[in-house]
């Protein structure tokens, strides 16, 4: 009988679509014993009781339910209410704000919504991973503008305006970014939003790190001038308040691009748990000390972090925001791949080839430190070992690369 | 109490391990100042002991702990302080705290066996001169001390790699 291909089924869109370069470096890592992962995109701490117990809690009283398509309202409250404190700009509740299952639905969401076949969006790189593949299975086209540590890892406005063509239609902007930990300076951040006004774009702004920010304060694109209409906000529960699992996030804009947003997501997602949002409004209305404490925690492991690479003599840009750092390890004469396999066999220290996150990835890898002291101090021993094998001698360099204002290098 | 100090004792409470060169990056400040203020803090007896809290039980040691409800007669001048100092200077009591409410000292014991903690309270601590009564509540099990939960079952979950 003859076999028959049923990849031949597959919509050529979604088939010809590349695995994500981290889902492969995970089948390595899984397979070796002993390994400290710093290669984790989550923090290290459970999500805090009280949010918990509260989710216990509604579950008790039968909170079992659907929701309004949009998310419960006292929860689209809570965020228009943080969202006005935190940045003052003001959305409504009722139709300007949907709750969704994660950034990544909200994500998926707002480029399906905008984008038309061949419509160009412009992204930094390198980013995360899952940007460049929903613009392109919204039948949208990716458009990368390359950044370095020697500009700070950020996107200038010169290299937005550059990069523009008539088929241009969505900037997005992740600062700050995994994988690099960039934060995006105000200035520039108030350039770049004049020449999405000036060129009629729109903009998605996932801010889903927006709450870990160590240099300076974080910048709210939306709620700059002639921005808030024009800016899907993105944000979401998972990192501020070590909730990844529970899948919660929200997209806040204008009520014409929201509501076309919730048309997808009320027959796709219908809405999100209900379980999990409860536990969301318990974060929002309590979770602000919990969260402030995690925050200096890992501003704390941070310094040790980015102190640590350049005692073995790695350069390593200083991430003003995010968990992670994103050191060069060119030096060792091994590529991001061979690097991460090579400290992975030898060491069993896992950590993500900077390349995952696209070509001007290459050269570095991204490190998580969402870990513990005593797990960042054995890391960091092996490395130590495994990069003195690879001919580089340590306190070679003294100074990390410094973020001035979030853009020189 | 400035910032910098407030945070090295908050990463000392946390975790005694941590060296000076370690506080001093962590905190982006100078380690020699790190090292001078964390030797200021214990000659102001600020630091007063660096601990390490340990399950015994996991070891197989066998401990017995009690709490001793002791109501006392105050004296004049020195209150409760005199019979106070005469308990706590014990070695079998490892803590001690003056309560508002039904009795006046909360007096936590360790030791070996239930007979070795009752022949305390017996022979030394009931026939202090001012003790007026004791009551002894033997420790079932320690779920929390000292802010740390003993049987912790919260693991790391999370997958190896992530995005």
């Amino acid at each position: 009988m003859i076999q028959k291909n049923w990849s031949e089924k597959v919509n050529p869109a979604v088939r010809d679509l590349p695995p994500s370069g981290i889902r492969r470096f995970f089948d390595l890592v899984v397979e070796t014993k002993g390994v400290i992962s710093l290669g984790v995109g989550e923090p290290d701490f459970v999500t805090p009781w009280h949010i918990r117990e509260a989710c216990i809690y509604s579950l008790e009283k039968g909170y079992t339910m659907y929701t309004s398509n949009w998310g419960l309202l006292e929860l689209r409250e809570a965020v228009a209410a943080d969202l006005e404190h935190t940045y003052n700009v003001k959305y409504n509740p009722r139709n300007e704000i949907l709750i969704t299952v994660g950034v990544s639905e909200a994500l998926d969401l707002a480029m399906r919504v905008l984008l038309e076949p061949g419509d160009e969006v412009l992204m930094p790189e390198p980013s995360y991973v899952s940007y460049a593949p929903c613009a392109t299975l919204a039948g949208g086209v990716p458009v990368f503008m390359p950044t370095g540590p020697e500009n700070g890892f950020c996107i200038s406005a010169e290299q937005v305006q550059a990069s523009i063509t008539p088929r241009t239609k969505v900037l997005l902007l992740c600062y700050p970014n995994n994988p690099t930990g960039a934060v995006m300076d105000r200035n520039e951040l108030l350039k770049i939003a004049e020449v999405a006004v000036q060129n009629d774009l729109i903009v998605i702004s996932d801010e889903i790190y927006g709450r870990l920010t160590y240099v300076g304060e974080h910048t709210c694109v939306a709620s700059l001038p002639g921005m808030r209409d024009r800016t899907v906000l993105l944000n979401g529960f998972s990192k501020a308040y070590a909730m990844t699992g529970w899948r919660v996030g929200y997209a806040a804009g204008h009520s014409d691009i929201i509501s076309a947003m919730t048309k997808i997501h009320q027959y796709s997602m219908l809405c999100t748990s209900i379980t999990a949002q409860m536990a969301a409004l318990e974060a929002l209305k309590n979770g602000q000390p919990g969260m402030r404490r995690m925050v200096e925690h890992y501003n704390r492991r941070r310094h040790l972090v980015v102190q640590s690479f350049l005692d073995m003599g790695l350069p390593c840009f200083e991430p003003g925001g995010a968990f992670y750092a994103f050191p060069r390890i060119s030096a060792t004469g091994l590529n991001s791949e061979e690097f991460a396999e090579e400290l992975l066999k030898q060491e069993q220290v896992a950590l993500v080839p900077g390349n995952a996150f696209g070509q001007s990835g290459e050269g570095f890898v991204r490190v998580s430190y969402a870990a513990s002291i005593d797990e960042l101090g054995e890391a960091f021993r092996r490395m130590a070992r495994f990069v003195r094998r690879c001919g580089i001698r340590p306190k070679v360099i003294s100074a990390p690369v410094k973020i001035s204002g979030g853009q020189s290098a | 109490m400035d910032n910098t100090t407030r945070e090295i004792l908050e990463l000392l409470e946390d975790n005694a391990k941590l060296t000076p060169d370690e506080i001093a990056v962590m905190l982006n400040i100078d380690a020699a100042e790190v090292r001078g203020m964390i030797k200021e803090l214990e000659n102001q007896k600020a630091i007063l002991s660096y601990m390490t809290l340990i399950n015994w039980e996991k070891m197989g040691e066998e401990k017995v702990s009690a709490l001793i409800e002791v109501r006392i007669t105050p004296q004049r001048d020195v209150g409760f302080d005199a019979v106070a100092e005469r308990i706590y200077r014990f070695p079998e009591v490892r803590s001690m705290r003056l309560m508002s409410g039904t009795y006046d000292l909360a007096v936590f014991l360790e030791g070996r066996s239930m007979k070795e903690v009752s022949h305390f309270v017996s022979t030394k601590l009931a026939t202090i001169e001012g003790v007026v009564s004791t009551t002894t509540h033997f420790v079932l099990k320690t779920y929390k001390q000292d802010g740390v939960i003993m049987e912790d079952g919260e693991e790391d979950r999370r997958l190896m790699i992530s995005p």
